[in-house]
């Protein structure tokens, strides 16, 4: 009898189904990058990577902190006296130093508004990973948790692959920049309701990936009390929240529930130093929530993703350092402001508008004025002409679950200023020549009529096989934790 | 429907709830009283000794010595220029130097008896999260995994508490030295049948926590036959694989499957991690071996939640490449560990107590039937309270490692200092005679 069992079945359901998300034909534009990186002096004509969410601005600052704190690695001379009891430190509550420098730099973020304490931090892998635990904690196979969109499109995977949930996005649109509305929200839980999907909560980033946006303060409000009622939980992601590099600042969930009446039983933070620090390899996530039962549960889970102690080491003296902290803040969101303001200027002056932001590693572009015909369609086909002709790997707003086609996630924080020139002169040089359209040229109407698909040697697919996994970049979602 | 917000707690998932994550068994109510009171050489001579948590701290001067001379290792070179690359870096291939290493000191581990190929490698937050990993993968919520006993108790959580897999235990007895037998295996199998579950696969640990001892050649070719049999999975956790005493005898699945030119390996994985053999548990690495190309694909994908830290994995790319280090490495450690075991093993005779013979692990696996008031789990774990309030050791009563058999105990002896083994010797030493002259 069990000789007849087919062999597909040797796997889980979990193990064959699509949830990991890596089928999705955003990964196109990675190929194309993968198979044609540009580079300044060797390869000029290769795909620009814009599609990376990475902050590679400050490095010259941490490098500096790291020759001159030799101590803070427990494998130099100068600090191997501790590798002993850090090496053997595997208890799932983390460094008490850890913590502490954590929760420290979580306040200052929070412009020093609030206090974090030190007891409620618990790690997680990456806020992947921390992302992934909380749904865990609060919600069983088959509920839901509602999500403003567009939205980050590896949630797809974090929040449904291995805990089994679902995704009832929240429809946010440009003509109140893409807000978050009350009727909007309420909207999606009674549909959610109707159709017997139990809604466990809302989950958002805050600063908004890929809007590049902060909430405001009676958005927060409004969500709080949209919770409340309703007796779910909220979770904020609030892993860009020093990106932030204008006004208005940045306003953690944790300090609106300070003034507010609310039960604080269902509110929840995922942090992350990926973004805000550019550490993305150090695998830092954060699990902060205000509900003691979370918080318990959420570190008996940090075991299968604890955070290497030989990190927490290394990071507890580094943001414990006041002076060095304060001064890399200031100057990511200096270099961060600066780079904005290079692209959307550089924009404007060829009539491509962006959503105004001030925060993020990104910027949400309008290109529906190009589009041919304004559908999904109709991005996808402007987009795959982006990646083919102007060789610009950016994310097309339909992998982002944006309900209007048009708009493209723009990444600005991952190149040097070199780069950024050239990247921006094609955009431009594009958009003219789109512009181009009375003149009996063929080559303005050039993108809309030429082949659209994309060939690549179907060798070169998706990691199917484990053997070739040097034929992607390190920096492909295909192979990255997060995008 | 609104909830008016009087209601009492808010819903939590019933993972959440549940109490499979294990802490609330007595394996863990020991660690409570050491806390409370931790035996300290010069400063608190009377606290308890920790005897029930298996880490090796015997080898730390051979990776601090490393480090001194290679302090480049970690700081990433002169002036710090791959630091960016390296802090950048959350492939979730992992470092290919990394994964180089790692099937290099495997393969130096087993000997040379086996080669791994580094792009089989997948790489996991700990051993912890690389078998909760393998779960999801093998089975889905509902399903069974058969796992001989005695087992680490750890096992409860990270093969059953998110996955919503059950463990059904193959029982093994000391009439056998508490090996695997066909008929053992059979009637685990039949168990789940009869319980309505499909058994998806069996997860043996080799060396065997808490036996410490390798489990034999024949007794793998029986389970690999039986997996073959009822087509299902292998998973062969092999943490301490680099913790024998001898360099011949540990024997890995790995080797069967050579010696079987690799038919029918893709049902079979192992398991590997550095939190035994190099005593480095803090550091989070673990590995996924598996010879099914689907499963190394999807393994690697939802390593994603539990990535090593790209910093740890230059460090250890860096030392573990280094052939001359490994090799001297693994010898001393083995030296390190068999001298330990020896000495334990003559206090207890000496004390008049009798061990399961080991040959591996960083623990022995230790008989006190004897001392029972009466043969049941309450039986020992009396005696376990005894031990733990009175002689002050915290040991692992062999209940918490579902053992069918009243009476054993795992204790560690590779945690501790010289100093502090003879100290828990005296006191057991001295509850025998205790004992003994109640007796009389």
């Amino acid at each position: 009898m069990e000789r007849t069992r087919k062999k597909g079945q040797l796997l889980s359901r979990m193990a064959t189904n699509d949830r990991h998300g890596e089928n999705s034909p955003y990964f196109d534009g990675w190929k194309a990058y993968d198979e044609n990186p540009f580079h300044p002096s060797q390869n000029p004509d290769g795909v620009i990577q814009m599609g990376l969410a990475e902050n590679q601005l400050c490095f010259d600052l941490i490098k500096k902190w790291i020759l001159e704190n030799p101590d803070a690695s427990i494998c130099t001379a100068e600090g191997v006296d501790k590798l002993k009891n850090i090496a053997i430190y595997q208890d799932y509550h983390g460094l008490k130093e850890f913590r502490e420098a954590v929760a420290k730099f979580m306040e200052r973020v929070g412009g020093n508004r609030v206090t974090f304490d030190p007891n409620r931090i618990v790690m997680g892998g990456g806020a992947t990973g921390a992302n992934e635990t909380v749904m865990f904690c609060l919600a069983d196979p088959g509920d839901a948790f509602l999500v403003p969109a567009p939205y980050y499109p590896a949630f797809a995977r974090d929040l449904r692959w291995r805990t089994g949930l679902e995704i009832v996005p929240v429809d946010c649109k440009s003509s109140n920049n893409f807000r978050i509305t009350r009727a909007a929200l309420e909207e999606a839980y009674e549909k959610a309701q109707s159709s017997n999907i139990n809604v466990k909560g809302v989950i958002l980033a805050n600063p908004s990936n890929p809007l590049g946006t902060v909430l405001d303060r009676e958005t927060m409000r409004s969500l709080v009390s949209f919770v409340n009622e309703k007796g779910i939980h909220l979770v904020c992601d609030e892993i860009y929240a020093a990106t932030v590099f204008s006004s208005p600042r940045f306003i953690s969930i944790a300090e609106i529930i300070q003034d507010m009446d609310c039960n604080r039983d269902l509110i929840h933070i995922v942090y992350s130093l990926s973004k805000d620090m550019g550490f993305p390899g150090f695998r830092v996530g954060i699990v902060y929530s205000f509900n003691d039962v979370v918080v318990n549960c959420a570190r008996k889970m940090s075991s299968f993703g604890l955070v290497s102690s030989q990190t927490q080491y290394l990071l507890a003296s580094m943001l414990s350092d006041e002076e060095f902290v304060g001064n890399f803040l200031r100057e990511s969101s200096k270099r961060l402001a600066r780079r904005h303001s290079v692209f959307t200027k550089g924009l404007e002056q060829v009539g491509i508008s962006c959503l105004k932001s001030n925060a993020g590693l990104f910027f949400w572009m309008n290109m529906r004025p190009l589009l041919k015909e304004q559908t999904a369609q109709g991005e996808l086909e402007l987009w795959r002409a982006i990646i083919s002709e102007v060789k610009l790997n950016v994310s097309p707003g339909s992998s982002f679950q944006c309900s209007e086609p048009g708009w493209f996630r723009v990444c600005f924080a991952n190149m040097d200023d070199e780069t950024v020139e050239v990247a921006l002169e094609r955009i431009r040089a594009f958009v003219l020549q789109g512009k181009e359209e009375d003149a009996p040229d063929q080559k303005s109407q050039r993108w809309h009529k030429k082949s659209l698909r994309l060939s690549f040697s179907s060798s070169r697919l998706y990691d199917e096989s484990p053997m070739s996994p040097r034929m992607l970049s390190p920096h492909s979602p295909l192979v990255r934790a997060r995008t | 429907m609104a909830i008016e917000n009087e209601q009492p707690a808010v819903g939590l998932s019933k993972v959440a709830v549940s109490e499979t994550h294990g802490e609330d068994s007595p394996y863990f109510a020991g660690w409570k009283a050491y806390d409370e009171n931790p035996y300290d050489e010069s400063s608190n001579q009377s606290g308890v000794i920790q005897m029930g948590l298996a880490e090796n701290q015997v080898s730390f001067d051979l990776l601090e010595k490393y480090l001194e001379e290679h302090s480049e290792a970690s700081s990433w070179g002169i002036g710090a220029p791959g630091f960016r690359e390296n802090a950048l870096f959350q492939d979730y291939h992992g470092l290919k130097s990394f994964r180089q290493a790692m099937a290099n000191f495997m393969e130096q581990i087993r000997g040379g008896r086996a080669k791994f190929d580094p792009d089989r490698i997948v790489l996991t937050a700990g051993a912890t999260a690389a078998n909760e990993l393998l779960t999801f993968i093998l089975a889905d919520p509902g399903d069974a995994l058969l796992v001989p006993t005695p087992y680490y108790p750890g096992l409860d959580r990270d093969l059953r508490w998110r996955t919503g897999v059950k463990i059904v235990p193959i029982h093994c007895d000391s009439s056998n030295n508490f090996q695997v037998t066909p008929e053992a295996l059979e009637a685990a199998y039949e168990c789940a049948e009869s319980m309505n579950l499909k058994v998806r696969g069996v997860l043996i640990t080799n060396p065997s926590n808490p036996l410490g001892a390798t489990i034999q050649r024949s007794v793998l070719e029986e389970i690999l036959e039986f997996v073959t049999r009822k087509n299902i999975h292998l998973v062969s956790d092999e943490i301490y694989s680099g913790s024998t005493f001898s360099s011949s005898e540990f024997i890995s699945i790995a080797e069967i499957l050579e010696a079987h030119d690799y038919k029918n390996s893709e049902r079979v994985h192992i398991v590997y991690s550095l939190s035994k053999d190099l005593g480095l548990p803090g550091f989070r690495v673990g590995t996924i071996y598996s010879y099914n190309d689907k499963v190394v694909t999807t393994a690697r994908r939802m390593s994603s939640f539990t990535l090593i830290s790209s910093q740890t994995q230059h460090l250890l790319a860096c030392m573990l490449s280094n052939k001359e280090f490994t090799e001297n490495y693994i010898k001393t450690n083995r030296e390190s560990l068999r001298k330990r075991y020896e000495m334990i093993i003559k206090g207890l005779k000496n004390a008049g107590i009798e061990c399961l013979k080991g040959n591996a692990g960083l623990f022995c696996w230790m008989n006190l039937s004897p001392l029972l008031e009466e043969s049941t789990r309450e039986g020992e774990l009396a005696l376990w309270k005894v031990i733990l309030n009175e002689v002050r050791l915290n040991i692992s009563p062999g209940s918490s490692c579902h053992c069918s058999e009243p009476g054993w105990f795992r204790v560690c002896f590779a945690n501790m200092s010289e100093q502090t083994l003879e100290v828990a010797l005296e006191r057991i030493h001295k509850l025998m005679e205790q004992r003994k002259s109640k007796e009389t």
